[in-house]
């Protein structure tokens, strides 16, 4: 079970290129239509220098570059049987465009077991820099652990 | 987006339905956002860990979300989203993605606003329970 020892571990930052193709493939699952998503006039009439991406897309930016997007989960012994997600926050600071290269610095900031540990709560931060060092967002997610108890 | 100074709290900004998930969404969404969890994918993977079937993944509800926001309110005025998720969403689930504002305040230099956000199947179920800040 994972305990308050992981607090403030880190792991390894994540590079991640804002690619126009794969952006396209998000887009069209999800049915996206907006022009600012799609059309360099567009974004540019809505204030962008370059095309942005939708506001959940830096969460799969992170997961689609990392090495072993399952990391976290095997360093810490979770089984992603049992792994939910509980909570998602974006706080954005500047814009995300298509060129960008990101980095993705993720860390730990609280273990809390809930339920008599029927289930345990794992908030995780992670800064967003791009290549001009410039602090364009913070994430946090927090995962649930289904610890063995039936749901 | 309204006039920004014609926004008040009690304001409904964000209404958007989208089509039923399907099985075919889930497996492009896993591809799309590197989301390789087979638990929304391998009806067998979900089966043996207690499930009855597969489901969508959080955070595509979350992009709908999303999607419903940035169509009433410019991207370049989004300045905090966060939802919780309070419910497994199922296939065949029709969402409805709502916002309402519920207060106006200055911060940083700019007038903002706060909504409350909802994320509803066809059955009125509440999945998704979240907040935006806008800049005006």
């Amino acid at each position: 079970m994972v305990d308050q020892s992981a607090v403030g571990r880190s792991f390894t930052p994540v590079t991640a290129h804002v690619e126009p193709g794969r952006l396209r493939y998000f887009l069209n699952t999800l049915g996206e239509e907006n022009p600012v998503y799609r059309d360099a006039d567009a974004a540019r009439a809505a204030g962008f220098t370059g095309m942005p991406v939708p506001p959940t897309y830096l969460f799969c930016l992170e997961m689609m570059d990392v090495d072993d997007p399952f990391e976290m989960f095997s360093a810490l012994g979770i089984d992603l049987a049992r792994v939910l997600h509980g909570e998602q926050s974006f706080a954005y600071h500047a814009p995300v465009l298509v060129g960008d290269t990101l980095t993705f610095r993720p860390r730990v900031t609280h273990v809390t077991e809930k339920k008599g540990g029927a289930m345990t709560l794992i908030g995780i931060r992670c800064e967003v820099t791009n290549q001009d060092g410039v602090h364009v967002a913070d994430t946090a997610r927090t995962i649930v652990i289904r610890n063995g108890v039936a749901a | 987006m309204t006039a920004s100074g014609d926004i008040k709290a009690g304001d409904r900004l964000v209404h958007k339905v989208f089509p039923p998930i399907t099985r075919h969404t889930l497996a492009l969404y896993c591809g799309a956002s590197g989301d390789h969890n087979p638990i929304h994918v391998d009806i067998d993977f979900a089966k043996a860990a207690g499930f009855p079937d597969v489901f969508a993944h959080g955070m595509l509800v979350m992009a709908y979300l999303g999607q419903a926001l940035t169509d009433a309110v410019p991207p370049s005025r989004l300045r905090h989203f966060s939802t919780r998720f309070v419910a497994i969403t199922q296939l065949g689930a029709k969402l409805t993605c709502e916002g309402t504002v519920t207060e106006l305040f200055a911060e940083a230099g700019e007038r903002r606003a706060r909504l409350a956000l909802t994320t509803r199947d066809d059955r009125g179920e509440i999945k998704l329970e979240g907040s935006a800040i806008v800049a005006l």
